[in-house]
């Protein structure tokens, strides 16, 4: 197996605020990876390093063998990193259309029949967007806007997914629908790096996770692993 | 206003007295106009007149405006230099006049193709000017500030001292009195509307503002760059995500507002041509803030709607009120407008509309 993401012993601070006390792990070619842990644990501070919101203390990153720290955190979208934020990221004022444009903001081949065929199986994995494409993002519902962030970030021809918490504040069959699309992403050649609240469903899904606790990485292994260990389950899966 | 009482059989007239100096205890009556009139009949007499001059008016505004909403739409920051850079496009273009051969006081008698010629370079080295200079503010004055995550306070703070740093260089450069009076194009009256003369001045200057708004929002609303600039208005982090490079994206907007604000200095400078001065943008520059909040900080449209509105309003406020009223009145309006429409006329922002 070839290693796409890795992160070795990450730091990450707001002011004095210590968000990641080193972080380390490794996402492999075509792999689900799910990272949970409890609220403020850093997962999304996490999330944020790697897209390059938020520069490193020390540590290293390395994306397809290449230094990552490197490069500006808007090139990362064009060497194959996108990001579904947590919270969405819509773009308000922008139209449906507007903002899954938005995602290619930086591919060159607009008129290619790749482009269009892309643009179709966005439509496709979501009719919903397609029924509202000229509707303004800030007006969708929720899990529309949840869609239509997924949407946008394909446009980009991600070869690393990353997705904060997809599933949050959705009625459970936008849940199933979304995690079903995760799937299918994955298995059509994405890579997914996964952060999720609904850990029962993110570790059914993953093939290897992370379990995330105030900065640090505490536990690690396949996603069957930890679904069937009972401090985890205790912990994250609800179920004693 | 001086301490004026009336004397209530004459009106019209003020009376000046110098309590103090018992010597001019005598009342001295000056022949004026009342401070303050009510003139509907001459509001209405001059309607059309005021409407087409407050129109050329407002095109000046709206063209300045255009600079503070983008700037404000992407950086949430009132740049209070944009008027300066302004006076730079007014400088740029007398001084492009100056190098043509053009002599202060003097008509020029050439034919009118060399005379459109002219004006048309004049308001292109404007435009680059200003363009540069407003590019340049952004690298000096606010990019080491962002650099270093300053405060909004710092970025206004460095806003203010940047118009005054520009202004005496200006003055240094080229002292503190109005540079000589040329003109180009004298106006003359081209047609009339509803027996209100138009000037070939007004309509050129009218429609130039008009084709120029028409072009940025354009560029706003549909090339790549300005969906980037949209983007960066309405969520920076996310933009980023996307791939839009935020400081290609500021400097895009300065050079924006920069070339606009050029433009906006030939029309000036054709309207009133005794306009070189190192501090002539001062009230210049606050009607167009002004306009710019009217119609809706931060929104394209509302700049171009806010500088009409306030030009015309301006020149009825002129007949009704008296000389003295026309500043005044662009002010009232705007406290009227935010007391009912805290977010301007059409409101919305950059960051939130479409425009
Ligand atoms: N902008 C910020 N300034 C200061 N502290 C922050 C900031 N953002 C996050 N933090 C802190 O960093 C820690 C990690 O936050 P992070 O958002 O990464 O958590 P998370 O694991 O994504 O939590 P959740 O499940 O609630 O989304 C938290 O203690 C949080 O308070
Ligand atoms: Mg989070």
């Amino acid at each position: 197996m070839t290693t796409m993401l890795e992160l070795d012993d990450v730091h990450v601070a707001y002011g004095r605020i210590q968000a990641l006390r080193g972080i380390s792990l490794r996402v492999e070619v075509g792999q689900i990876v799910a990272l949970i842990g409890a609220n403020g644990a850093g997962k999304t501070t996490t999330m944020k390093a790697i897209s390059g919101i938020l520069g490193l203390q020390s540590g290293s990153m390395r994306f397809e063998g290449e230094d990552l720290t490197a490069i500006r955190a808007d090139l990362r979208v064009g060497k194959g990193i996108s990001q579904v934020p947590e919270g969405r990221g819509i773009f308000p004022g922008m139209t449906v259309a507007e903002n899954i444009d938005m995602g290619a903001y930086l591919r060159s081949d607009r008129r290619s029949p790749e482009f269009a065929a892309d643009l179709e199986r966005v439509y496709e994995l979501f009719p919903r967007l397609a029924e509202r494409r000229s509707q303004a993002g800030g007006t969708l519902s929720g899990g529309e806007q949840q869609m239509l962030a997924m949407g946008r970030a394909l446009m980009a021809r991600p070869r690393l997914l990353l997705l904060d918490e997809p599933s949050m504040g959705l009625a459970p069959q936008f849940i199933a629908q979304i995690f079903r699309v995760i799937e299918e992403i994955n298995a059509q050649g994405t890579t997914v790096l996964l952060v999720e609240q609904n850990a029962t469903q993110a570790l059914g899904l993953a093939h290897e996770a992370y379990v995330m606790e105030t900065g640090e990485v505490t536990r690690s292994g396949t996603g069957a692993e930890l679904l069937a260990d009972p401090t985890i389950q205790d912990a994250y899966l609800g179920v004693s | 206003m001086p301490a004026a009482g009336r004397a209530p059989d004459a009106p019209g007239e003020r009376v000046i007295s110098t309590v103090l100096d018992p010597a001019v205890l005598t009342p001295l009556v000056v022949h004026t106009e009342a401070w303050i009139n009510f003139d509907v009949g001459l509001l209405i007499d001059r309607f059309w007149a005021n409407t087409i001059n407050g129109l050329a008016y407002g095109s000046i505004y709206a063209l300045v405006a255009l600079g503070y909403t983008l700037v404000y739409g992407v950086l949430q920051l009132i740049n209070f230099a944009h008027s300066e850079i302004f006076v730079i496009g007014v400088f740029g273009v007398y001084l492009t006049f100056l190098g043509l051969g053009f002599e202060p006081g003097a008509l020029p008698n050439l034919p009118l193709a060399a005379i459109i010629l002219d004006l048309l370079l004049a308001g292109v080295v404007a435009m680059v000017v200003a363009g540069l200079a407003a590019v340049g503010l952004e690298r000096v004055a606010y990019r080491p500030l962002r650099r270093r995550n300053a405060p909004r306070l710092a970025f206004l703070i460095t806003a203010i001292g940047a118009s005054f740093a520009i202004q005496q260089v200006i003055r240094i450069v080229r002292g503190s009195n109005p540079e000589g009076t040329i003109r180009l194009l004298p106006p003359s009256p081209a047609f009339t509307v509803f027996g209100a003369p138009v000037t070939n001045l007004q309509i050129v200057i009218i429609l130039a503002s008009i084709a120029m708004f028409i072009v940025a929002d354009q560029f706003v609303n549909r090339s790549r760059l300005g969906r980037g600039i949209r983007a960066v208005a309405q969520d920076p982090a996310t933009a980023t995500l996307m791939g839009v490079n935020r400081e290609r994206v500021i400097m895009i907007t300065f050079l924006v507002g920069g070339v606009l604000a050029g433009a906006a200095a030939l029309f000036y400078l054709m309207t009133i041509p005794q306009g070189a001065v190192y501090n002539g943008g001062f009230l210049l520059g606050i009607k167009a803030f002004t306009a710019a909040v009217l119609g809706g900080i931060g929104n394209l449209r509302g700049a171009l709607l806010g500088g009409l509105i306030l030009g015309v309003a301006e020149n009825y406020g002129q007949s009704l009120f008296g000389g003295d009223w026309r500043d005044v009145v662009a002010f009232v309006l705007l406290v009227l407008v935010l007391m009912f429409r805290p977010t301007g006329i059409l409101g919305e922002s950059l960051a939130r509309s479409r425009a």
